[in-house]
């Protein structure tokens, strides 16, 4: 069997898991689904990236998400005027002395000889510089955040289009992959590893307590779309014509079709991204990635200035990560910081990318699409199997109850098992790089 | 006197909850430090093995209270405690027979044992959400306080109270207990000598005799007891939440690179760093300051560097600083 005839298979074989949740549950399911799985595989191809292509650990995919979904509501948000007025370039400037302040005990360290001076200069950088920041930027969020509580209480966003999100909530991920590669790149993988578990839980701190950038736990409701409401289909005399002419009723059109509006808009980008990942990955620039993630010190022999291709690397893989978080925000409408968790964003996008096969683009597609499909049918099947297993028991048995309503913790076990036989009997994935 | 109260305040709010923390961080981060040590890598699963012990420790626990079974004014979940290491023992064995175990024969690359252990982290997490659900259980009983703060402060006529919970007292106890066993362990026995050699030189070691398995199983049972200590005793002191164990992951992996990964004495130091730090930066230090300086100069906010919500932050921060100046640790670690 050619390679591929058996790619072609396994995809056919993931859509047609999917067209099957259309025909059984409901074509909305199928859409939800394909939609999350077109996203999950945009973040795959990120961490393949960095994993597959250069082999850098970073589990902080979840806090580049994160990023990304801040992206939408900074771009697409109109701003809130009187909140800008009451404080908000007292913010800016308070952030501004913050980074300041670093950047200057940056210089101090750097420019300095060391010594007892250098150590007393830098401290007194750093703490009246923490002081002053406090000094400007806490009032500045305390008038912030009295503008409107209940309805605002944030700085809003730019009020540009939705869709310019995209690129920028990449940017704001590729910012802060910036610098936490400066920093932690240098160190051995391990390290890199809990650095980034590290920046992710706190880029997740900070988006649940500055309620003056994107409110906090309090969310941001009603993002605008990039797609046209339901409400205004259904009210529309031609949509309503036409659903009508393919004999389906006008609600379950509207919401098919915008769904169907971004499943076109999400595989779009997906394309763009996978094509660009590919012809990076065949050029000279994605061989040598190879050559130093195989073997550093001959790399490093070579000329090749190993730590600043990984930041590269790890730049470019965080911007994708940041993309399809603002995607995903885009797709849900509304940014809720509470919801992020490192087992769902960080680790299950690891699942995908080691099912589906390390260091192959396809295969990080694949897997997206395939554990995305697994992680919301688990639930509904484990749910079945527990009814199969608890059948000859009493309807009011103990054990028969808690088996029943522990069926939705079967996701975690199930992945943790996939992970586990993959990575014991087929290693390199389902579509192994060549 | 304004100096007592100041003092007083400082070891209610500082000194004693970071003591605590500490130690319980220090009982986690000795598991880190010997899974790398001899294994060499780092366990993502760890937090999760915690989470496992105090469950077990939570369900012996109800069921001694439905016999009517106590431990008089101590908890009776230190009763459970020998059965909860007993089960989690038997989990890790059968983990490292199923899982660990072929990849050490391969001569794995340590980072595809880290990814190993997510899976094996994914399904710790799964049994422990399917068995006891992903809610707050609570499980303290007995005695709450050794000193309440009406008691101390009828005893010593201050104005600031102390207040030492049984917990707290127990935490620090179990575990000086816990260090002092695993260091006679180290250094005195055979095997504990053995386990030394072989995480210091791996090929001199398997020459001059020792079994690697023998030493592997060994570093699994102490893992394990640590692990399920340092999970029932953190579980004693705030509550037993399944989630909360897998975000102790990073501060317990702070302390323990902060000190040294593979260093026992380090990983006890780096607890206690991260612990400080942590209560020192986010607490707000206005109570305290208020009796030391003269009312003129009395601080009008609450002077709390950092809110409490940032206490990953401060972890991190120090564990970037470490690194950056002194990447083996505190106490020389190893640096693969």
């Amino acid at each position: 069997m050619t390679d591929v005839l058996k790619n072609t298979l396994l995809f056919a074989a993931v859509g047609t898991l999917i067209l099957l949740t259309g025909l059984m549950q409901s074509w909305n399911s199928a859409l939800l689904i394909l939609n999350m799985g077109l996203i999950s595989a945009i973040m795959a191809l990120g961490v393949n990236l960095q994993w597959g292509f250069a082999g850098l650990f970073n589990v902080g995919v979840m806090g580049f998400v994160a990023l990304g979904g801040l992206g939408v509501v900074l771009t697409s948000v109109d701003p809130v005027g009187e909140a800008w007025a009451a404080g908000g370039i007292r913010v800016i400037i308070g952030l501004l002395a913050g980074a300041g302040t670093i950047v200057g005990a940056a210089l101090v360290y750097q420019n300095l000889p060391a010594g007892r001076s250098r150590n007393l200069l830098l401290i007194l950088v750093l703490l009246g510089g923490f002081f002053l920041y406090r000094a400007i930027f806490d009032p500045g969020v305390a008038a912030v955040e009295t503008v409107n509580p209940a309805g605002t209480g944030f700085l809003g966003g730019l009020g540009l289009p939705v869709l310019l999100a995209w690129p920028i909530g990449g940017l704001l991920a590729a910012g802060a992959a910036w610098l936490i590669g400066k920093t932690a790149l240098g160190l051995r993988s391990d390290y890199l590893a809990i650095a980034t578990l590290g920046i992710a839980e706190i880029v997740i701190a900070v988006m649940k307590n500055e309620d003056w950038l994107a409110r906090g736990v309090k969310n941001v409701v009603g993002l605008p779309r990039p797609v046209p409401y339901e409400i205004d289909l259904q009210q529309s005399a031609s949509f309503v014509s036409r659903a009508e002419g393919l004999g389906i009723d006008p609600v379950t059109a509207s919401t098919l079709y915008v769904k169907l509006g971004y499943a076109a808009l999400f595989a779009t980008v997906l394309l763009i991204i996978f094509l660009m990942a590919q012809a990076a990955l065949k050029s000279p620039w994605g061989r040598m990635m190879r050559a130093i993630r195989d073997n550093e010190v001959a790399a490093e022999a070579m000329g090749k200035d190993v730590t600043r291709r990984h930041l590269h690397i790890f730049v470019l893989g965080s911007a994708v990560c940041g993309i399809a978080g603002a995607m995903m925000t885009t797709l849900d409408g509304q940014l809720t910081p509470g919801t992020y968790q490192p087992l769902r964003y960080t680790f299950l996008v690891w699942v995908m990318v080691i099912v589906g096969g390390s260091g192959n683009n396809l295969g990080a597609v694949l897997g997206g699409f395939l554990i995305w499909f697994l992680w919301v049918q688990v639930e509904p099947i484990g749910l079945w199997l527990m009814e199969m297993i608890t059948i000859g028991m009493a309807e009011d048995n103990g054990l028969r109850q808690h088996l029943i309503d522990s069926a939705a913790h079967m996701r975690l076990l199930t992945m943790g098992v996939i992970l586990l036989v993959v990575l014991r009997f087929s290693p390199r994935g389902l579509i192994p790089e060549k | 006197m304004d100096f007592l109260n100041a003092i007083v305040a400082l070891s209610n709010f500082v000194l004693i909850p970071a003591i605590a923390y500490g130690s319980q961080l220090a009982l986690g981060a000795l598991g880190v430090t010997l899974i790398y040590g001899i294994l060499r890598f780092s366990n993502f699963a760890h937090g999760d093995t915690m989470a496992f012990g105090a469950m077990i420790a939570v369900m012996v626990t109800w069921w001694f209270q439905s016999m009517g079974l106590n431990f008089g004014p101590l908890p009776t979940a230190l009763l459970a405690l020998p059965f909860a290491i007993l089960g989690t023992m038997v989990l890790v064995l059968i983990t490292d027979r199923m899982v660990y175990k072929f990849y050490r024969e391969q001569k794995a690359k340590p980072v595809i044992l880290v990814i190993v252990s997510m899976g094996v982290m994914f399904i710790m997490n799964g049994l422990v959400r399917f068995i006891i659900g992903p809610n707050d259980q609570k499980f303290a009983d007995g005695e709450r306080f050794i000193i309440s703060v009406r008691d101390f402060k009828a005893m010593t006529g201050l104005k600031e109270g102390l207040a030492i919970k049984t917990t707290q007292g127990i935490t620090v106890v179990v575990a000086v207990i816990c260090v002092a066993l695993l260091f006679w362990f180290l250094n005195r026995t055979r095997t504990g000598k053995s386990m030394r050699a072989y995480s210091d030189n791996e090929d001199l070691a398997l020459l001059s005799g020792i079994n690697p398995e023998r030493v592997v199983m060994y570093t699994w049972l102490i893992v394990a007891a640590l692990a399920t200590t340092a999970g029932v005793l953190y579980g004693l002191d705030k509550s037993f939440k399944p989630f909360v164990y897998f975000q102790l992951l990073l501060p317990i992996f702070a302390s323990a690179i902060v000190g040294g990964l593979g260093s026992p004495v380090g990983a006890i130091a780096g607890g206690f760093v991260i612990a400080f730090s942590e209560v020192t930066i986010t607490y707000a230090w206005k109570k305290v300051l208020v009796y030391l300086m003269p009312e003129s100069l009395e601080p009008d906010g609450l002077v709390q560097l950092l809110s409490t919500d940032y206490k990953f932050a401060v972890s991190f921060v120090i564990l970037i600083v470490v690194l950056l100046f002194k990447p083996t640790g505190l106490f020389k670690g190893k640096s693969v």
